[in-house]
């Protein structure tokens, strides 16, 4: 028993300095010729920095493409789903609401037509995509607002859609930051 | 859809290439034959030098355990204060508050047993510091425990009759030095250079395009990340976990994470093949888990792509299926294959909130760890596998009126009794529980707990009770996911699921070695035609119906008050 203590207490103590500290510096320094220096990749305009590019941030205006709900409001501090059953009547009627206001800020859109994800909170709160065909359903309401012609929105969000890894696996995205910067320069070089 | 299921089948095949050469080697360095690690050799001999380690020393089973329990408890005490104290411990630049005693108590447990239960969000209940030298350092150990504990049943079956179940101490650090690390230092390098921050700065605030101003969480991440997959840990270092854009940046780490989470447990079982020279029983077992898996899998996946029944019925299309809870760049065939997956390794991490999933889904997630032993965690899913088996054994045993044998080895009333036990344990933890807690909500509801019993549920009816059970049984099954919209931080939850955690993991433990060294320690006996073929695939699929049977017996009834019921109320 002693000696099964001694031992662990001295083994708990290596172990420790090569788990705890030597292995995460190791990943640090290494990170350091990352992207950032392994801080995060950020989005800058003119030199401020607007945003991360992989964390979703909240667009309420009509001008902007919009992302997703968010169970955070998007405060990156803290990440969160809405954990909602698919059965609780309080987020059935909370994704009732959500489709009522979308079709009202974009008229013209069927309810039929809305993407599932346009009204479901995502797992983090910070998902910062959105798939391609709820950008093309913005497109009608963004053409309004900032009269920009429909088509040239249409090729804007098709030169922004993300096709699936190695063109094969997984769904295709669009990074709603990213998009709504080009939407802004577009507006700009005017 | 197509491009979301073939990136699932390739995610599948990569693990299945990768897992096999791996399992071979694992099976050579628990013999000591020549690997191509052999170089580390002189950095283990210092590692026993200056631990007054003797690497030649031979333990019985009951001297193993000594050695496992010890320094076990040991790490509980070191985590325990680390977190108490973490306040006034440096790297804090976020500038979080020390754990409450009674959440310390969860979290050390659920660390130690390579559960990774959370009950506090990683952005505000740890600092970098305790991040580290208690959740890092703790899915390190408590993985090589697991490990460790495999390669001593597996000593114990090898030799025909024999004491000795190898040497704790080495198979432990061997399992870290040799297998753990080096496969931590890739993984975590792919993710910090896919986006995974890995520096040690607190968090940032900015200033958003639209004008509002948002903090963003950060931290030396990436290599918790890699060793909690790698070693079916599963503990986030943000809250949302895998889901975390930061945590799991895009598609491609999303296949990282998934393989690597799966790697260990699959090598496991060709380790078990090789390592015991019976790779036609390895190949069974691989094939029957596979099975279950599927059975698991393919349900999970068709109601997450047919979507929530009632939005259907509001009128709305789901062409990407039922997307709340989910991320868009992994979509809703990988988040089910995920699912599936973590609930049946014993990872628990998610890369989507298992509270949203549709009641068919949730059933099966909830299966996955009630069983846990498809594939099952780093080292202990096979000693969970074995359990069934000693009880397949037994059963066949009666029903073709011989005296049951096991590897050459009489299985007797002793061995049958403990495993019975060890299955037992499961269905008394998860349901006695889960009718307290339940009966807590119901009749207890103002209670002046920090969350009071009134305010646990997230969601009325049977989804709220489904999400008691599914707390309970990812405790029993060391998982440690959730359906996390349940107020689990107070006293009730901390301390309930942390006795649940300690028996769970330790008692699965305790009797699969003790029944090998007993076994180990019987005359062997030559195998004739008489005897029972453990390694045919018609005793494989007796060992199934087994898990079947003493699965739906023992859980068939809360099952049918959540998720089941659930799944007809929304028809």
């Amino acid at each position: 028993m002693k000696k099964n203590l001694l031992i662990s207490l001295k083994l708990t103590l290596v172990l420790i300095l090569l788990c705890s500290l030597l292995y995460p510096l190791l990943i640090a320094g290494i990170g350091k010729a990352a992207p950032n220096a392994g801080k995060g990749e950020t989005v800058s305009i003119n030199g401020k920095v607007v945003g991360y590019e992989k964390i979703g941030q909240k667009f309420a205006d009509d001008k902007y493409f919009w992302g997703r709900p968010s169970a955070v409001d998007y405060n990156a501090a803290g990440s969160a789903g809405s954990n909602k059953g698919p059965s609780n009547p309080d987020y059935l009627k909370t994704v009732a609401d959500r489709i009522d206001s979308f079709l009202v800020h974009n008229p013209g859109i069927k309810k039929e037509e809305i993407p599932a994800e346009m009204v479901t909170a995502s797992g983090s709160g910070l998902d910062p995509d959105i798939s391609p065909l709820s950008a093309m359903i913005q497109i009608k309401r963004i053409a309004m607002v900032r009269n920009i012609p429909e088509p040239t929105l249409k090729a804007l969000v098709e030169t922004h859609t993300e096709i699936p890894l190695a063109g094969m696996f997984g769904p295709s995205k669009v990074n709603v930051l990213k998009l709504n910067i080009a939407l802004d320069n577009l507006q700009q070089k005017k | 859809m197509t491009n979301e299921l073939i990136g699932v089948v390739f995610m599948f095949g990569i693990t299945l290439l990768l897992s096999y050469p791996l399992g071979k080697y694992i099976a050579k360095f628990f013999n000591g034959e020549k690997t191509f690690t052999d170089f580390l050799n002189p950095f283990e001999r210092f590692i026993y030098r200056i631990s007054g380690i003797d690497p030649n020393e031979k333990m019985n089973w009951k001297q193993f355990l000594k050695a496992m329990l010890t320094i076990n408890l040991l790490w509980l005490v070191y985590a325990f204060f680390l977190l108490i104290f973490q306040d006034k411990l440096p790297l804090n630049p976020d500038g979080n508050a020390a754990q409450s005693p009674d959440l310390a108590f969860n979290t050390a447990i659920s660390f130690l047993v390579n559960c990774n239960l959370q009950h506090y969000s990683g952005e505000t209940g740890l600092t970098y510091f305790t991040q580290l030298f208690v959740i890092t350092f703790l899915q390190f150990v408590s993985a090589a425990t697991g490990i460790a504990a495999l390669a001593g049943v597996l000593n114990g079956l090898k030799e025909k009759t024999t004491e000795n179940l190898g040497n704790f101490w080495t198979l432990f650090i061997k399992s870290i030095t040799r297998l753990l690390l080096p496969l931590s230092i890739i993984a975590a390098v792919l993710l910090v250079f896919n986006g995974t921050p890995s520096s040690f700065d607190g968090k940032d605030t900015i200033t958003t395009l639209q004008g509002d101003t948002v903090q963003v969480s950060r931290g030396p991440a990436a290599a918790m990340i890699a060793i909690k997959h790698i070693g079916t840990n599963g503990g986030g270092w943000f809250g949302a976990n895998s889901a975390h854009p930061l945590e799991n940046p895009n598609y491609f780490t999303n296949m990282l994470e998934m393989i690597i989470q799966v790697l260990l447990p699959m090598a496991m079982i060709f380790a078990f093949g090789f390592y015991i020279k019976r790779k036609k029983l390895a190949r069974v077992i691989f094939g029957i888990m596979t099975i279950g898996m599927l059975c698991l899998l393919i349900p999970t996946i068709i109601s997450e792509v047919y979507g929530n029944p009632a939005l259907q019925k509001m009128g709305l299309l789901q062409p990407t299926g039922a997307m709340e809870g989910k991320e868009v760049r992994f979509g809703v065939v990988a988040s089910g294959y995920w699912s599936t997956v973590t609930t049946i390794i014993s990872t628990g991490s998610v890369n989507s909130m298992h509270d949203s999933f549709m009641p068919m889904s949730n059933l099966m997630q909830l299966l996955g760890m009630m069983i846990n032993a498809f594939y099952g965690g780093c080292g202990v899913g096979i000693l969970n596998y074995l359990i069934y088996i000693i009880i397949a054994v037994f059963i066949s045993g009666l029903m073709v009126g011989r005296t049951p044998e096991f590897m050459g080895h009489k299985v007797e009333a002793r061995e049958v009794k403990i495993a019975a036990l060890v299955t037992l344990l499961s269905a008394f933890l998860v349901k006695g529980f889960t009718a307290l807690a339940a009966y807590m909500v119901a009749h207890h509801p103002d209670i002046a707990w920090s969350v009071k019993p009134s305010a646990w549920l997230n969601n009325p009816s049977y989804h709220g009770f489904s999400e008691m059970l599914y707390e309970f049984t990812s405790a029993n099954a060391n998982n440690g996911s959730g359906m996390e919209g349940l107020g689990d931080n107070n006293i009730f939850w901390n301390i309930t699921t942390g006795i649940v955690l300690l028996l769970a993991r330790f008692i699965p433990i305790i009797g699969p070695v003790a029944i090998v060294g007993l076994l180990a320690n019987k005359k062997h006996i030559p195998e004739s035609p008489g005897t029972l073929r453990t390694d045919s695939w018609t005793f494989g699929m007796m060992t199934f119906a087994v898990i079947i049977v003493i699965n739906a017996l023992s859980f068939f009834p809360a099952l049918a008050l959540g998720p089941i019921a659930e799944y007809f109320s929304l028809k």
